[in-house]
């Protein structure tokens, strides 16, 4: 059966809206330039990122070393673009954990209601009264160091976000016709939550998974930093920022760079969910 | 009004439970023997299990939570594994020294903030509204690890103009008040011209400039008012954020705050005193946010809790 006209004319008014967006598209190629950085950065780095020089330590941009070399001589611009897949694959992860577990929570606790629903939903009340990633230190420190950890750690952190609009929006699609006809039926609970719930939930979900891609590069890296995400000599750009901090004085270059990477990266995945918020709830634009 | 709080303090009981057994359950899957960490390396079976045994490690694990329960209503925290001092007495001082930033930081973010949002709302579309916009996203988006150290750089390294750590003052409290509160300072920017825009649009505010009031005061006093409210919420929500975040600017300032206690007991496994703190900063937090619940819920009579 043809697809109406109609049906796609919200999704391309949605496009336009938000390819008007001039800062909601510089978001968009930012985040595409780190996602292409991420794959191919290792084949383009002109060094090794693990190999120290000690007679070039602290050195400042030359021809050879664009961007300067680190306290152990290593080539900066090699180590943000190995950084690039370890930074930006650790968000992605903690982001997919975040999603996953808490559309999947949302979604349970909205088809079955009643006491489970209860249960749930004030586990998600309490995760969501720790400040800011106060949790994620919590869970990274009991878990211990590494970039896995910091993933799952920050993804329990940044869940209830999840939980909650996967909630709202299944609460409301499970009065709909639809899902009475898919029960009527004779649809398991989970086919029709996987089939007929979930696809409607989407649009919400991809917004908020762009949103909370920012914060949660901060907060991966800001662990980093902190030493409990990734572990010398890994060239993640919060640690790689966290060596720098010792060498603020007689070599301010050396964190000049990582955190720019961290500032850009962040920046992209907050204007790019911005624009997409816009775009798709055209009511909130004000411009 | 005393019935209102005492309904939400009652809402708040299994928040403030499920909080209690989070920490606990995420402090005991902590690998290694908290024992060992004071008896020290060289010590014997017969004195470990004599330290297990003083701080209750050999109970049964319901029994552990029983007791802490019962301690933490008492205001018992235990003792630091570090330097066998009751916890609170390590956590107090430095509470007071994150929450006079925190306060700080806050105080600042807001202030700024609200001016650079109402005058961005008032001018729609000009120059200033663009400028005002992007520097509140940079200010969002910023991490504050990074602003601290930038700020170091050239506040304290290049100009010499402040501290570029350590406590002893105002002045030391300037550089880490600002890293805390530039990314709230950006939200209450943003969210102040919203809502300047929203309450702007009304058709109230369309009489009074029939009526010929002047811009100044429709702005001043009739718009402002109307639009503070959810701008008072965001405030109230991101100080929860601002002493969170205070782990990392302490960490970056050297700053004696119960961020850095949290990082430093973290790295030496002193985990009575991480657990406390986090409780802590926590319980202050879902406080500060039922306060301003309903310093909301009183500024606005139309809403029913």
């Amino acid at each position: 059966m043809p697809i109406p006209a109609s049906s796609s004319r919200p999704a391309a008014a949605a496009w336009r809206r938000f390819t008007r967006n001039r800062a909601a598209v510089a978001g968009l190629a930012l985040v595409l330039f780190f996602l292409l950085m991420a794959a191919f950065g290792p084949w383009v780095a002109p060094h090794d990122p693990l190999k120290q020089q000690l007679d070039g330590a602290l050195a400042g941009p030359s021809w050879s070393h664009g961007l300067g070399r680190d306290e152990l001589g290593r080539d900066i611009l090699s180590r943000i673009l190995h950084g690039a897949r370890i930074s930006l694959g650790m968000a992605l992860g903690a982001s997919l954990i975040a999603a996953g577990a808490g559309v999947t929570v949302g979604l349970v606790a909205a088809y079955r209601g009643g006491g489970l629903e209860e249960i749930l939903m004030r586990l998600v009340d309490v995760v969501l009264a720790f400040p800011g990633f106060l949790l994620a230190i919590a869970v990274v420190s009991a878990l211990g160091p590494g970039i896995v950890n910091v993933a799952v750690a920050v993804g329990v952190n940044t869940m209830p976000g999840f939980a909650r609009i996967a909630h709202s929006t299944a609460h409301a699609m499970k009065e709909t016709e639809h899902v009475a006809a898919a029960r009527a039926l004779g649809n398991s609970g989970p086919r029709i939550l996987w089939r007929h719930i979930l696809p409607n939930c989407l649009a919400p979900i991809v917004v908020q998974f762009t949103l909370r891609m920012g914060t949660v590069v901060v907060i991966g890296s800001g662990l980093s930093f902190l030493g409990l995400g990734a572990q010398p000599p890994s060239p993640e750009w919060g640690a790689m920022l966290s060596t720098a901090r010792e060498y603020l004085r007689t070599a301010p270059h050396l964190s000049l760079v990582p955190g720019l990477a961290i500032l850009l990266l962040v920046l992209a995945w907050n204007l790019l969910g911005d624009g997409l918020t816009e775009a798709l709830n055209p009511k909130l634009n004000r411009s | 009004m005393g019935r209102l709080i005492g309904r939400r303090l009652l809402f708040l009981l299994p928040v403030l439970f499920g909080i209690l057994a989070a920490v606990f359950v995420t402090m005991r899957i902590v690998p290694g023997d908290p024992a060992r960490l004071v008896a020290g390396p060289d010590a014997g079976p017969e004195e470990l299990a004599a330290i297990r045994h003083q701080f209750g490690l050999d109970l049964p694990l319901h029994v552990q939570f029983g007791r802490y329960l019962l301690d933490v209503l008492r205001g018992e925290f235990g003792q630091s594994l570090k330097t066998q001092r009751p916890v609170l007495d390590e956590i107090v001082p430095r509470l007071w020294n994150t929450a006079l930033l925190a306060v700080l930081s806050t105080f600042f973010a807001a202030a700024l903030g609200l001016l650079a949002g109402i005058v961005a709302a008032a001018r729609r579309n000009s120059t200033f509204d663009h400028m005002t916009m992007a520097v509140a996203m940079l200010g969002v988006s910023t991490p504050s690890f990074y602003l601290g150290i930038v700020l170091i750089v050239v506040f304290a390294v290049m100009l010499r103009l402040f501290p570029a750590g350590g406590s002893g003052g105002l002045i030391h409290l300037i550089l880490p008040a600002v890293t805390l509160g530039a990314s709230t300072l950006g939200i209450v920017a943003r969210m102040t011209r919203a809502s300047m825009i929203d309450v702007l649009d009304e058709d109230y505010i369309r009489t009074a400039r029939a009526k010929g009031v002047r811009e100044r005061v429709i702005v001043a006093r009739h718009a402002l008012r109307n639009a503070l409210l959810p701008v008072i919420a965001v405030v109230a929500l991101q100080f929860g954020f601002v002493l969170a975040g205070s782990v990392l600017v302490e960490t970056v300032f050297s700053f004696p705050g119960i961020g850095w206690l949290i990082v430093e007991s973290i790295s030496m496994r002193d985990f009575p005193v991480v657990q406390g703190s986090i409780l802590l900063v926590t319980f202050v937090s879902v406080l500060v946010n039922l306060a301003a619940d309903l310093l909301y819920g009183y500024a606005d009579p139309r809403i029913k809790f």
